[in-house]
Order: C-alpha cells, then sequence, then structure tokens
C-alpha cells in the first residue's frame, strides 16, 4: 500500500475543491472558526462529564470548557457573573432565581430540532395526558418566556425556553433489605423506632427539608399547602419533629457528600436513608445488597438543563444551539441513561443504548446480561430489574419537584438549628 | 542620612518592618476586614455594604448561638484536660525518664510518627475502627466482654473527643517536654537532699517550673479546638455543632456576612481565653 496514492484524478478533484472554496468561501471559514470557539460551560457535577467534553470535541470540532460547582456556588455565578460562562448547566429551581436576573437568553424552539420529542414533563408538565402535576418547582412552572429578552415565566409553550432538559431522575430513600428484612413501602419509615440510631438524612437544608417534609405528610403530622414553598409555620412544625427524633436518637449521622452517604450505608451503620441514585449503585457495586426503594407516597425529583448567557452571539450563538440540539440527539442521553438519569428526548438515547439496556434501565425490564454502566462496572445481573420499574411507573409518580421556597432564609435558619440541636 | 540609619531606633524599625508588613497584610488586614464585612448585609445573591446590626441580633437573639457556643467551650475544656494529663505524663516520662540524650530524641521523634499524614486522614480512620461493625466492636463482640455493639462509639461526642485527643496532644507534648528539658537539675537534688517526696518535688518544683510550657501547650490545644469546624463535622456523623461548623454552614450558603459575625464573636471568645491565661504566667519572663 502506498501512502501518498496521487492520481491524476484525485489531484484534479483537489483543485475544483480548493477552486470551489475560494469561489465560495463562507462555509470552509465558518467551518474553521467554529474550531477556534470556546464555549465555557459550568455547573453542577452531576452532568459536567469530561466524557461529554471529549465527545463534543470529536463530533461538533469546537472545545467545551466545563467547571463544577456546588449549586450555591453555581446559583451565586449564574446570578451575579453572567460574563464568567457561555452555558449555565443548571436545575430548574436554581433557575427559578436566576432567571430574573436576564443574565440567561430564552432559546428559539424552532431551532431546536427535537424539540417535540421533549418529554411532556418539560413542556407542559404531564407526563401523561392525565397525569397529575407534582408540588415544588414542576421544572414546566420555570421552563418558558413570554419572548426573547423576556425575564419572566409563562405557563403555556410559549417559543420561547428558558432552560433545555438535558437530565433528570426521581429520588426516594435508599434500604439496606438485608438488614432490614421487611418490605418498606412508606417516608414514614424513616423516623420508625425499629430503626433508631440506624436511619440518615442528608444535611443540604434545601433538598433536607423536602424529604423530611415527605415523612411528615406520610405520617399524617402535617397537611402541606405545598411541600416546595412551605409557611414559616409548616416549617418549624416539621423541624419540631424531626428535633425530637434527632434528640430520642433516631439518627446515626447526617451525610453532606456523596461518599459520605456511600459509606454509612456500605458499613451498614445506617440502614434507611436519603439517598442519591448513583450512591447506590456505588454501594452495590461493591457487593452490597442495596435498594433504591419506591415508596407509595411517591418520589421527590430533580431536574437539570442548560441555558445560554445573555452575552452569546453570533458563531458562538450558533454553536451553543448546535452544541444543544447535539445533546438533544442520543448520544449524551444514552451515555447519562446507562448512569440511570434520563434524558430529555429519551427515543434519541435508545439508538445509543442496546436493546437490553434500554429494556432495564427504561422500560423496567428484567436485563438480560449484565448491565454495565459506561465506564464498565457492572451495575446489574441477568435477571435483575431497576428498583422502581419503569419510566412511566417512576416518573410519573412524583410527588414534589426540587425547589426554592420564599421562606428560604428562614428555612436555613432553622435547618442549622436542627443540626445544631 | 547615614547617621538616622545608624541611630538604633531607625535600624530597629527597619528590622522590624519585614514582619510589620507581613502580618499587616496577612493577618491585621483580613481581620479587620472580617470585622467590617460582619457589618453588611446579604441577599441571595449578593452582599451589600451596611452599616447593619443585624447579624449581631440574630447572633444573640438565637438560642442555638449559647448552645453551640457552651458545646464549643466544654469539647475545649474536655480535650484540654486530657491533653494536659496525657501530654504532661508522656513529657515527664521523656524527661526525667528516659535517661540518654539519644533515647529521649528517638521517643519525642516517635510521638510525632502520625504526623506524617495529613490529620483528615488520621480522623477520617477512626470511622471505621470504632464503627457498629467495626475493629473496636467485633473485638469487644469477640472477647465477650459486650453482647450488643456499643453504638456510643462513633458519631458521639466521645468519638469527637477521642478523636480532638488524639490530634492535639502531642501540641502537649512539645512545649512541656521543651521546659521540662531545661529545668536545672541541681534543683531537683536539691529537694531531694532537703527531704523532699516525689510527689512534692513534682507538686512544688516540676510543675512550677513547667508552667510556661503548659500554657504554651494549652494556647495551642484551646485554639486548635475551638477553631476546628472538620473533626466536629466527621466524627459527630455532622450530629453535633460548634462554632467553626456555624461558620462553614454560612459560608456554604454563601451567608458571608453573618458568617463574619459569628467568627468576629468567636475571635473574641477566644481572645479572651488567651488573655486570661496570660495574665496567669508571664511567659515572656519564663521563657
Amino acid at each position: 500500500m502506498k501512502k501518498n496514492h496521487y492520481t491524476r484524478r484525485s489531484l484534479l478533484k483537489g483543485g475544483a475543491a480548493a477552486l470551489a472554496a475560494s469561489a465560495f468561501p463562507a462555509p470552509m471559514i465558518w467551518a474553521q472558526e467554529i474550531k477556534d470557539i470556546t464555549l465555557r460551560q459550568f455547573g453542577t457535577g452531576v452532568s459536567n462529564l469530561n466524557e461529554v467534553a471529549a465527545k463534543v470535541k470529536e463530533d461538533l470540532g469546537f472545545t467545551l470548557e466545563m467547571t463544577a460547582l456546588d449549586s450555591d456556588a453555581v446559583t451565586q455565578r449564574a446570578a451575579t457573573q453572567p460574563d464568567s460562562f457561555d452555558i449555565a448547566d443548571i436545575e430548574y429551581w436554581i433557575c427559578k432565581k436566576v432567571w430574573p436576573t436576564g443574565n440567561l437568553q430564552a432559546m428559539d424552539t424552532k431551532k431546536i430540532a427535537n424539540y417535540n420529542k421533549i418529554v411532556g414533563i418539560f413542556r407542559n408538565g404531564k407526563l401523561n395526558p392525565d397525569s397529575v402535576i407534582a408540588q415544588g418547582t414542576a421544572p414546566h412552572t420555570v421552563g418558558f418566556t413570554s419572548g426573547p429578552g423576556g425575564t419572566d415565566f409563562v405557563a403555556e409553550e410559549s417559543g420561547w425556553m428558558t432552560l433545555i432538559p438535558t437530565i433528570y431522575n426521581a429520588d426516594t430513600l435508599g434500604i439496606r433489605p438485608d438488614l432490614i428484612g421487611r418490605p418498606i413501602e412508606s417516608w414514614t419509615e424513616l423516623l420508625n423506632p425499629e430503626f433508631k440510631g440506624k436511619a440518615s438524612i442528608l444535611d443540604i437544608s434545601s433538598i433536607g427539608i423536602m424529604d423530611a417534609a415527605m415523612v411528615c405528610e406520610a405520617m399524617g403530622a402535617i397537611q402541606y399547602g405545598d411541600k416546595g414553598n412551605m409557611t414559616k409555620e409548616e416549617i418549624d412544625k416539621t423541624m419540631a419533629i424531626f428535633t425530637e427524633a434527632k434528640k430520642a436518637g433516631q439518627f446515626r449521622a447526617f451525610w453532606k457528600s456523596f461518599d459520605e452517604s456511600v459509606n454509612l450505608m456500605a458499613s451498614g451503620e445506617v440502614v434507611i436513608q436519603s439517598m442519591w441514585s448513583p450512591a447506590i449503585t456505588a454501594v452495590k457495586s461493591k457487593g452490597i445488597p442495596c435498594v433504591y426503594q419506591p415508596l407509595k407516597e411517591g418520589y421527590r425529583s430533580w431536574g437539570g438543563g442548560i441555558g445560554l448567557s445573555a452575552n452569546l452571539s453570533g458563531v458562538a450563538l450558533d454553536a451553543a444551539y448546535e452544541y444543544i440540539n447535539w445533546y438533544l440527539s442520543g448520544w449524551v442521553g444514552g451515555f447519562l441513561m446507562r448512569q440511570g438519569y434520563y434524558s430529555a428526548v429519551p427515543e434519541t438515547s435508545k439508538e445509543f443504548m442496546t436493546a437490553d439496556e434500554w429494556g432495564y434501565w427504561f422500560e423496567g425490564k428484567a436485563a438480560a446480561g449484565d448491565i454495565t454502566n459506561p465506564f464498565g462496572d457492572k451495575l446489574a445481573g441477568a435477571g435483575d430489574t431497576r428498583d422502581g420499574g419503569s419510566f412511566d411507573e417512576r416518573m410519573g409518580r412524583v410527588a414534589c419537584w426540587n425547589s426554592v421556597m420564599d421562606e428560604n432564609q428562614y428555612m436555613v435558619r432553622k435547618w442549622n438549628e436542627f443540626i445544631a440541636a | 542620612m547615614l547617621r538616622y540609619l545608624k541611630s538604633p531606633d531607625v535600624t530597629g524599625w527597619l528590622l522590624a518592618a519585614p514582619l510589620v508588613l507581613v502580618l499587616a497584610v496577612f493577618l491585621v488586614l483580613p481581620v479587620l476586614m472580617i470585622g467590617v464585612v460582619s457589618f453588611w448585609q446579604a441577599t441571595e445573591f449578593s452582599i451589600v455594604p451596611a452599616l447593619s446590626l443585624e447579624n449581631y441580633e440574630f447572633l444573640f437573639g438565637s438560642a442555638v448561638t449559647y448552645d453551640v457556643f457552651w458545646n464549643t467551650f466544654r469539647y475545649a475544656l474536655i480535650v484540654w484536660a486530657l491533653t494536659l494529663g496525657i501530654g504532661f505524663t508522656v513529657a515527664f516520662f521523656l524527661a526525667f525518664h528516659v535517661r540518654t540524650l539519644t533515647w529521649q530524641i528517638a521517643l519525642a521523634l516517635i510521638c510525632t510518627v502520625p504526623f506524617w499524614t495529613s490529620n483528615v486522614i488520621r480522623m477520617i480512620s477512626w470511622i471505621p475502627f470504632l464503627g457498629r461493625n467495626g475493629i473496636a466492636n467485633s473485638t469487644l463482640l469477640s472477647m465477650g466482654v459486650i453482647d450488643q455493639p456499643l453504638e456510643w462509639l462513633l458519631f458521639s461526642d466521645f468519638s469527637v473527643i477521642l478523636a480532638f485527643v488524639h490530634l492535639n496532644t502531642i501540641f502537649m507534648i512539645i512545649p512541656i517536654l521543651n521546659t521540662m528539658m531545661r529545668i536545672d537539675r541541681s534543683l531537683i537534688e536539691a529537694a531531694r537532699d532537703a527531704g523532699a517526696s516525689g510527689a512534692q518535688i513534682l507538686w512544688n518544683v516540676i510543675i512550677p517550673l513547667t508552667k510556661p510550657g503548659i500554657m504554651i501547650g494549652t494556647i495551642f490545644v484551646l485554639t486548635l479546638v475551638m477553631g476546628d469546624f472538620v473533626t466536629v463535622r466527621f466524627m459527630s456523623g455532622s450530629q453535633s455543632a460548634n462554632v467553626g461548623r456555624l461558620i462553614s454552614n454560612d459560608v456554604g450558603l454563601l451567608q458571608y456576612p453573618s458568617a463574619s459575625a459569628t467568627a468576629v464573636v468567636l475571635l473574641c471568645a477566644v481572645l479572651m481565653v488567651v488573655g486570661l491565661l496570660l495574665r496567669l504566667v508571664d511567659i515572656r519572663k519564663e521563657l
């Protein structure tokens, strides 16, 4: 095989192409320019994955710089430093705080190729036509604005989106079935004296209070108007119940970081606790049984999306739209779904997953063979089914979305008192 | 000009200038800044310069503050008593019972071995040891000492204090050892010749002479324990709070002004304690 196999024909072809290029230079220059573009994305760690940046470089040619921060820092940066980023990867409740500052720009849904395939949760709030919309900051309530330049939220699908949904999931309690030895069906079990000294809740106020509210409501102790936007009185009552439980020694510990929750569960210090889905996976991958237990009161759910900085314009803005369209076109979706999250356009992700993976993660079917995550770790074997079942069963039973309350400052102070009590 | 430079006043100031500058920029200025910010106000996104007493009002108006400060002092006192007891004993052994200097140096170095890893690792390594299914509990169970795992070993005040003592005893040992080594042995011989018993020598000769070392160790331990937040968070499983955790929670929620206010109050409390200690013993004179 010769390496430089120039024939007269190929040389002619090349010459013709060069001629064409010099006659119509625009696309060439554009292709060159987009390579020089760097989009700066920042957000919480969940979807800020280096694999995504590498794949963007490969598929689209431009550079995506990622910065991962915790959600408080993300909120502050999105609200106060609009020049420091091009793309904000934030949760919907953060959007509720940040959008009114005008630091993000509305996105034209006509430019989003797969817009019509985005699941209903992010458009009219309904997964299925008969779904009931959950409490808290439901994504569709902060998903649309009145038009370009709008800083308000509108209820209907206006054609101008605030965030393009990227990743979401339904959270519940994690349990150690081997140490509990009986079925767990309700959020009330977190405060069941049977698990005295073996329960835990997460010490992140905005999420912890929500889990606490799920428990109090399930116990019938408090009726909430909206768990995602509690009154001062509701906050007081919730914290009183949990403070009492804390003083009675119900909790073994509180956790703040992902690793802590994994260690508490894996070591058997705790048998029931608030947990995030990848933490369950991490415990399981150590060969320790752990179940993401579906509960009859439903899930506490969260969703994230990407928003564009108000400063983006011209070629960079075009590149950002291209990135969004690529994001929804399936590869990222498959990558995320194989870790147990959901994609905003599940049907495009299907092409990037095996039939068995799709059946296990999305349809709730028993796995035919080993299920591995994108990094090659085995998560389930043949015959296993996903905790909670199919997409519809899980996302159809959301009781409350992560949110930010009007009484946020008060809640934070009360939460600190609970921790110090 | 040259005459000026040769005046002892000027050279003195010039010699001190680098240190003054470093301290002014890296210590005095930040502390002043914290003081200033403590009067500011914060919204969810931004910090607003103001002259408001709101942060202090909230701090002194909340029962939690008093609980947390009490907790901080309680930890400090217990840890101080334990580190002093252990530190003094170890230093005494090294100074008066180990005969050769070589052995003294060798043993003192062994005391520092745990410091070859970071203090976070030293602290966290207790967690699997003390856990419900940890080494301590399984050993006790297999020895038949207990028939139920001891729950209070981990994520309790016990584990917090254990970790504090483990981390901080060395800061007691070294200064005490240092002063003990400089005690003139003929004083002890003289006391013995005059008929003093071992206990009397210890009480009337050695302890008074090691006071500066004890005081320096005390200042180290008290300030370290009162300013800590990591040990309390990890060893109590986030279930106990001290002032440091109050501040770190505020910082996490971007409430810098209220964190500053708490820091100012803590700083005053620690300075008062240290001031009191310095009144008891004149360290300068004794050094």
